[in-house]
């Protein structure tokens, strides 16, 4: 074949593979550039700092939200990393373990859950026999969405790291727990750190599972055993609601959450670089 | 008998499910002496090796079967503990394997840190001790805290050494340590066993048999999982009494 036949074709698959780059990133683009212009102008000072106000009256902000976002979001995390990561040691280090078979399923069948159905289990576990909504129940709903994300992503991750590795902890004598603890999971690190950000990213942006169990608050609280606020399901309040000022907020709402995850995202792999 | 030798193996035979990959081989390991397995790629020397230090247990497709002593006592006991086993028979692998989150100093100590070892002072001797042991100390003092991945890969080998040899075992096994580095590396751990064993005794798998002869005092010719020939180095290379060992040595096969 001739060479510049070559080249031609070379330049032709080249700008199929720029547009297809291009059709998946524009409507990203687009999206965000959306949500940045609609919530720009409600994130003013009274936003990040003060209770929400009743409809009409102006001002108010999303303190709770934030707050509570924040409290039910890094308890969720905290709970799914403990079972996430430990299920995927167990799936790629113990590869013949007896539990693995049925771990394995729990897991994809809970990964092809609806979120809402995460809820209603927390809600039926942790919501009924306190006897109330709290910020926890919702915690707990969260981390049911984020535990087998985890799982695949530790497993996956770990499976990469080098045999050899192992075998030159066991030949200096260290026992398996502590090969794995100290030499694997360190090694693994930087994809269980990603696993853990794409976990947390899915489980702060969820509404659904946390309308019976955070069940939402206007008064600032700390406490994850009374009912809290996240910004997902005041961007679902607001956003339903018929007055043009929570609208405004509800957008806000919805560029700082985008912003934080993004941000949280950046900051975990510059961690993982250094 | 028991007890002549550091190491000894009886009618040591191990299989990968069926399939026997040694087979019935008896081998004394006489203390601080270098002792060389060669043979041809397959021959069973590389899973012979693996068996001094119960590495084929993370396997569970493969069975030993006779018996490993060290000095004098079984190491596939019912009673005994592998982790103890590894810790006095240590192991250097054919690549190079450091840690990669770790610096050089945590590398060559991390076999005595990770069993909870906390003493500063200790760990600073004891590495420079290994690094010396391991003729590495010179070219790493001023960076000891920096990744130990950035080495080079003759160095990295050193410090795989340097690391085996922090946990001070009484038998190292080395798995073809050379065969993956250039011709100076390479004359930088030869020269470095014979230093080496003075105060350890090896058993070195080697596809080189130049590098048998230059290194070991004795060699174990292995053939198709059989041990064929056992000697002192220099009969084994001058007037072997196996023809077998004779076609090999002189290049007719393998």
């Amino acid at each position: 074949m001739n060479l510049r036949r070559r080249y031609l074709r070379d330049r032709v698959m080249q700008g199929l593979v720029y547009l297809g780059t291009l059709a998946v990133l524009l409507p990203l683009f687009f999206i965000l550039y959306y949500v940045f212009v609609q919530g720009i102008g409600a994130l003013d000072l009274a936003f990040f700092t003060r209770p929400p106000a009743p409809p009409g009256e102006g001002g108010g902000g999303m303190l709770p939200a934030i707050v509570g976002s924040l409290v039910v979001d890094l308890i969720a995390l905290a709970l799914a990393a403990v079972f996430g990561v430990a299920a995927g040691v167990l799936l790629a280090e113990y590869p013949d373990h007896p539990l693995n078979p049925f771990l394995r399923l729990v897991s994809d069948v809970m990964a092809g859950l609806p979120a809402i159905l995460m809820g209603l289990v927390a809600f039926v576990l942790v919501v009924k026999p306190m006897g109330h909504f709290s910020g926890f129940s919702g915690a707990v709903a969260l981390a049911l969405i984020m535990v087998p994300i985890i799982t695949r992503a530790t497993e996956g991750v770990l499976k990469l790291i080098p045999w050899e590795i192992t075998e030159a902890g066991l030949a200096l004598g260290l026992p398996r727990w502590r090969v794995i603890l100290s030499l694997v999971l360190p090694a693994a690190r930087g994809g269980i750190l990603t696993g853990l950000m794409l976990a947390l990213a899915r489980g702060a942006g969820e509404a659904a599972p946390l309308l019976f169990t955070a069940f939402g608050n206007p008064f600032l609280t700390l406490n994850p055993l009374e009912p809290m606020d996240t910004l997902p399901l005041k961007l679902y309040v607001y956003a339903i609601s018929p007055y043009e000022d929570w609208h405004r907020q509800a957008w806000g709402a919805a560029l700082l959450l985008a912003a934080a995850i993004m941000v949280a995202n950046y900051l975990a792999r510059r961690a993982t670089r250094s | 008998m028991e007890g002549r030798y550091r190491m000894e193996t009886q009618r040591l035979s191990v299989y990968y499910g069926k399939h026997p990959g040694v087979r019935g081989v008896s081998l004394p390991v006489h203390d601080r002496k270098i002792t060389a397995l060669i043979g041809p790629s397959g021959c069973g020397k590389t899973t012979f090796l693996r068996a001094l230090n119960r590495m084929h247990d993370l396997n569970p497709i493969v069975r030993v079967e006779g018996r490993v002593l060290l000095d004098g006592e079984d190491i596939y006991a019912p009673e005994v503990d592998p982790v103890v086993v590894r810790r006095r028979v240590g192991m250097v692998f054919q690549r190079p394997t450091p840690f990669p989150t770790m610096s050089i100093f945590e590398n060559v100590v991390a076999g005595l840190r990770l069993v909870g070892v906390r003493d500063r002072k200790r760990l600073m001797e004891a590495a420079e001790r290994a690094l010396r042991m391991a003729a590495l100390w010179d070219e790493v003092k001023d960076r000891l805290h920096q990744p130990a991945v950035g080495l080079s890969g003759g160095q990295q080998q050193r410090l795989s050494i340097a690391r085996a040899l922090a946990v001070e075992p009484e038998v190292l096994l080395m798995d073809e340590p050379t065969s993956a580095l250039d011709p100076i590396s390479t004359q930088a751990i030869e020269d470095l066993l014979a230093t080496l064993k003075d105060e350890v005794t090896i058993v070195i798998v080697t596809h080189n048999m130049q590098q048998a002869a230059r290194v070991s005092d004795y060699t174990a010719f292995f053939l198709d999982g059989e041990l064929v020939e056992f000697d002192r180095t220099e009969k084994i290379f001058t007037n072997p009494k196996d023809p077998r060992t004779e076609a090999y040595i002189t290049g007719r096969f393998g």
